[in-house]
């Protein structure tokens, strides 16, 4: 009841008729009887959770009640210059925060019980602490949610943000990617979608439209679905040139525009498919993720269903980097946030056996921009450990030294504090985890940390170690 | 006519927590212009319950009495004066 007052600004003798009548429904039954169903109690928990917000957002018209998360929730209590850890899991939602030396974790989740969350974004700009999540229930569709206060209150539209339109004859069935506009550029934000479309908006989220010039390309109706389905999952915005932007669809390939999003071309020149007679067709690659640093964009990096590539001139045409990898096969690539030569990937056996090779876990790392690649193993598992880390499950922070993240699908959350030279199993026992984003939060006007571009190998304080993870009294 | 319908706990955030609720119909009406009348009342119904299509989702089953609409018609299904309309999870999941 403390919950229910104190969001009631002031209103502490009010309560809401609904909330009202379902807690006196729950009173008056035998002790006995009382929590005789499960679903009952849950239904007049989330009864009382909807008549409590009797919302004064100004904006509710549009959003649809907010929902504030009562299900025993031990929040995260976030301060300036902490580093945030998104995980999103087939079942949920989890926060992870630390101060800035990475040694100890706070855990909070699950948000969103049940549900699938593949996508999630921390948006710092414009002074904002905003999170971005993509959850989809299995019965009750996909939505985009958000919350300005690390969690304790989430939007919940009451119609989808991000729909096709009618005429397409298409439905969403999940938002597979977030993607923050250019830092210039605030009120930007991109969502990749299946089936695999691009949807942009130009007011912080408010709305949403199709990018109908990739929607409508000649080569879509030709694109096959992969194994996650027909997605675009990978949107990498050109931080020099607004006017340039790259996605990636599984199994479409690459596609760039030069013009704001109004034509695409594919750029697959030298990215070979093992599923296809031609081996090297103009468009039908399974791209898993591609990435680019912004000191060099015109050099991306990608990893393929089958194959590591890099593309020196915008993706005009790719070399094979290969060199020195267990397997080329692999889902996650990560940039490093001050290095445009490091780039971090975990191999996986093959598409048969979609698992770490030989029961070893083990980061692989490039400096020399794909030139050789090194085994990143202290402290993970070199033994059983038959791991798999999908695509969006590895993330970075800004700090320097990098923080390096990776989920599996297993559940496990490792984290680096040396830019990979070591690792420490910061969480397990997770659902099978989707997606990981880091990132430091700044607030009352701190200094935006901008990377120290190039920082080859930084010097390091004093090495800590990570001494325990506290985990919130919600799981 | 009045139809009322039963409402899942998952959604009665968006129907002031209420359920059942009556909606007013004109008599002779189909499923679909039912569920139309209810969205108008209750907006954040629609899109949880039919895709944009216009298509129930897939794991969301819609009763008429006690008759699955899959068998009697789908969204055409008659929906008679006085009959109980239940939206329910299905138990799908995993």
């Amino acid at each position: 009841m403390n919950t229910l007052r104190s969001y009631s600004r002031g209103d502490e003798n009010v309560l809401h008729r609904g909330a009202a009548e379902v807690i006196q429904r729950c009173l008056i039954k035998e002790p006995a009887g009382r929590y005789q169903r499960a679903s009952e109690v849950r239904a007049a928990l989330e009864a009382v959770q909807g008549a409590v917000l009797q919302s004064r957002h100004p904006s509710e018209e549009t959003r649809g009640p907010r929902t504030l998360v009562l299900r025993g929730m031990e929040h995260l209590s976030v301060k300036n210059g902490d580093v945030l850890l998104l995980v999103g899991t087939n079942k949920g939602a989890f926060f992870l925060r630390s101060s800035r030396d990475r040694s100890r974790w706070d855990v909070a989740g699950p948000y969103f019980h049940g549900q699938g969350i593949y996508a999630m974004a921390y948006d710092g700009r414009s002074d904002r602490h905003r999170l971005w999540v993509s959850a989809n229930n299995v019965m009750w569709g996909a939505f985009l949610r958000s919350s300005d206060d690390f969690g304790r209150i989430w939007t919940n539209p009451l119609e989808a943000s991000i729909r096709f339109p009618a005429e397409s004859g298409a439905s969403l069935r999940n938002i597979w990617q977030i993607c923050l506009g250019r830092d210039d550029e605030p009120e930007k934000l991109y969502c990749g979608v299946e089936p695999a479309a691009l949807f942009e908006s130009g007011n912080e989220g408010e709305s949403w439209s199709l990018v109908r010039g990739l929607y409508d390309h000649p080569h879509r109706p030709r694109w096959m679905p992969s194994n996650g389905g027909l997605t675009l999952h990978t949107i990498l915005p050109d931080p020099c040139n607004k006017d340039r932007m790259y996605v990636a669809v599984s199994a479409g390939g690459v596609y760039r525009t030069d013009d704001g999003g109004t034509t695409w071309q594919s750029r697959n020149n030298g990215v070979r498919v093992m599923f296809l007679p031609e081996k090297y067709p103009e468009f039908g690659q399974c791209v898993h993720k591609i990435v680019l640093h912004e000191s060099r964009p015109e050099r991306l990096f990608l990893q393929n269903h089958w194959g590591l590539y890099r593309s020196d001139n915008r993706g005009d045409s790719w070399q094979d980097i290969a060199r020195g990898v267990p397997s080329d096969f692999g889902f996650a690539m990560l940039m490093h946030p001050h290095d445009a030569d490091c780039v971090y990937i975990v191999p996986v056996e093959s598409d048969e056996f979609r698992c770490t090779p030989e029961g070893h876990l083990r980061v692989y790392r490039t400096r020399n921009a794909g030139g050789s690649w090194e085994a990143l193993d202290r402290g993970l598992p070199q033994r059983g450990a038959y791991e798999t880390v999908l695509r969006d499950a590895m993330s970075s922070d800004s700090l320097d030294p990098a923080g390096i993240y990776f989920g599996t699908r297993s559940g496990k959350v490792y984290g680096s504090r040396d830019e990979g030279k070591s690792w420490k199993k910061i969480v397990d026992g997770l659902p099978q985890i989707l997606c990981v984003k880091a990132a430091v939060v700044h607030m009352d006007g701190a200094p935006t940390t901008k990377p120290n571009l190039k920082s080859k190998i930084p010097k390091r304080g004093k090495t800590g170690r990570t001494k325990r993870v506290r985990r919130g009294k919600s799981s | 006519m009045q139809v009322l319908f039963k409402i899942p706990g998952a959604l009665r955030e968006f129907t002031g927590n209420q359920s059942p609720v009556r909606v007013e119909v004109e008599a002779g009406s189909n499923l679909l212009q039912v569920l139309q009348a209810l969205f108008v009342v209750y907006p954040g119904l629609r899109d949880r319950v039919l895709t944009e299509t216009g298509e129930t989702r897939r794991h969301v089953n819609i009763f008429v009495a006690n008759e699955d609409v899959r068998y009697t018609g789908g969204l055409a299904t008659a929906i008679p004066a006085g009959t109980e309309v239940s939206i329910v999870p299905a138990i799908s999941g995993g």
